[in-house]
């Protein structure tokens, strides 16, 4: 019952490639996600563009939030507290449709990620946990119920 | 007396808003989605409800990360359309109900569901998407929507059961209301989806079509689901139909589905959407007219349409 560890330990962080924005990620991303609403202001984004270090400095950023900032580096910026619907106002601000950044984050390009949807998607299937624990192979009886231990134990976990 | 007639499900996704701002929807990818919703313009202009209550969700547009209310109920007389970085989307300002607003808070407060107010508030895609499903582009919408805004963006959301049971709640105050009103309650989002991280892209139509079966005879279960296996069966941002469940908590237990539709993609999203109506009980002469008992008799034999790609 170590606080220290439970902090560390979410369920959900079981989920591959997956940055869930909860509470602790959004008071440390809190003006990295502020950063990127102010792009929702014309000047705002005009002023950014003309001079990014110069407009970053106004916002209490990490240097390492900074840099993902400044880099495009997207699943850092999601790693360090930032949330998709407001670093996709980024992406806006440089011009991007949403299915750029999306390949960004998926490590492909833009056409690739395209015909990925168009088949059908990515799927579930090996890409539901990192451990393994809830692919069909291993819970037979369905995905289902083999959640139902976990579930309980979610609660008590995140309230850490 | 006002009731709720009708529940609509539909995804909110933001490029269907793109596609009709930049009139592409006549293009081969769009049309299928498009082609989806024709029926249900039909089913809605004979429903012609006097007033749609909006379950959505803002995207970092009217709520940043400075106040995260977690349900947030538009008690305003009109509602301005967002700029989400790329100008307001030019549909019409979403007009209220400010006397029935008020009165659904004060009767689910007390029924301790302590949602926030909102006074003022600019509504985004979330909720100007599925308006344009259901009514097209018109020059004004044609009734007035009571936007109902919930916190999906920062985990955790409301759960599924607490979802479910603000819709109960939200039917209870809508028919302690005097006036004679025809409501329709649209739940939006969803359906499987992830759109950031390592693992965007994810789609599961597997679990939305079982999630759609669920969602008319047996919502019950949906309530139990869990936050994680919506996001890792649905998706991380998949996580929002938990939205649904307020729609759906506010029908009768037994309902007609009227209509279904289910294709994938439009951009990164599945898009699901269905029609739930309540069944017509004798007694409520006033709202009942034709159109709803004729949805009634098609429904019951068993009509439903199911369009899958």
């Amino acid at each position: 019952m170590a606080p220290a560890k439970q902090k560390n330990e979410k369920d959900y962080d079981d989920i591959p490639g997956t940055y869930v924005f909860d509470a602790e990620r959004s008071r440390q991303g809190y003006h990295l996600n502020m950063f990127c609403m102010s792009l929702m202001k014309a000047e705002n984004r005009k002023a950014f563009k003309a001079d990014e270090a110069k407009y970053l400095d106004q916002f209490p950023l990490t240097p390492d939030q900074r840099e993902a900032i400044l880099k495009r580096q997207y699943n850092r910026m999601l790693e360090l507290g930032g949330n998709i619907y407001f670093t996709a106002k980024l992406g806006a601000t440089d011009g991007h449709p949403f299915q750029h950044l999306a390949a960004l984050m998926t490590g492909s390009t833009q056409q690739d990620y395209a015909d990925l949807m168009l088949r059908g998607g990515r799927s579930v299937e090996g890409n539901r946990s990192k451990s393994g624990r809830f692919e069909p192979k291993t819970t037979k009886s369905g995905a289902k119920s083999g959640v139902k231990p976990k579930t309980a134990s979610k609660g008590k976990q995140r309230r850490g | 007396m006002a009731r709720i007639i009708a529940g609509v499900t539909s995804s909110h996704v933001p490029a269907i808003g793109a596609a009709i701002d930049n009139h592409r929807t006549g293009e081969p990818y769009w049309q299928r989605v498009f082609e989806g919703f024709e029926r249900s313009k039909e089913w809605i202009a004979k429903a012609r409800p006097d007033v749609v209550i909006g379950v959505y969700n803002d995207h970092a547009s009217a709520f940043s990360v400075e106040i995260i209310p977690t349900f947030a109920l538009g008690t305003a007389g009109e509602f301005p359309i967002a700029d989400e970085g790329w100008g307001p989307r030019p549909v019409p300002v979403v007009k209220g109900h400010p006397e029935l607003a008020a009165h659904i808070a004060q009767s689910v407060i007390l029924d301790e569901f302590d949602l926030t107010l909102c006074n003022k508030m600019e509504v985004d895609h979330g909720l100007t998407v599925p308006l344009n499903l259901m009514f097209g582009t018109p020059k004004e919408w044609p009734c007035p929507v009571i936007p109902l805004a919930v916190n999906v963006v920062q985990y955790p959301p409301p759960t599924g059961n607490r979802c479910f049971m603000l819709g109960k709640a939200i039917r209870k105050a809508v028919e302690s209301y005097p006036e004679d009103l025809k409501v329709v309650i649209f739940g939006t989002g969803g359906m499987s989806h992830q759109i950031s991280g390592q693992r965007a892209g994810l789609i599961n139509s597997k679990f939305d079509h079982a999630f759609l079966d669920d969602l008319t005879k047996n919502p019950k279960k949906l309530t139990r689901l869990s936050h994680l296996e919506l996001m890792r069966e649905a998706g991380a941002e998949g996580v929002e139909m938990v939205m649904w469940l307020i729609m759906r908590g506010a029908l009768d237990d037994k309902v007609d589905e009227v209509y279904r539709f289910y294709t994938v993609p439009a951009s990164n999203t599945a898009v699901g959407h269905i029609i739930l109506a309540n069944r017509i009980k004798g007694a409520k002469k006033a709202v009942g007219k034709k159109a709803p008992a004729k949805l009634k008799r098609a429904a019951a034999r068993q009509k439903i349409q199911r369009i899958r790609s």
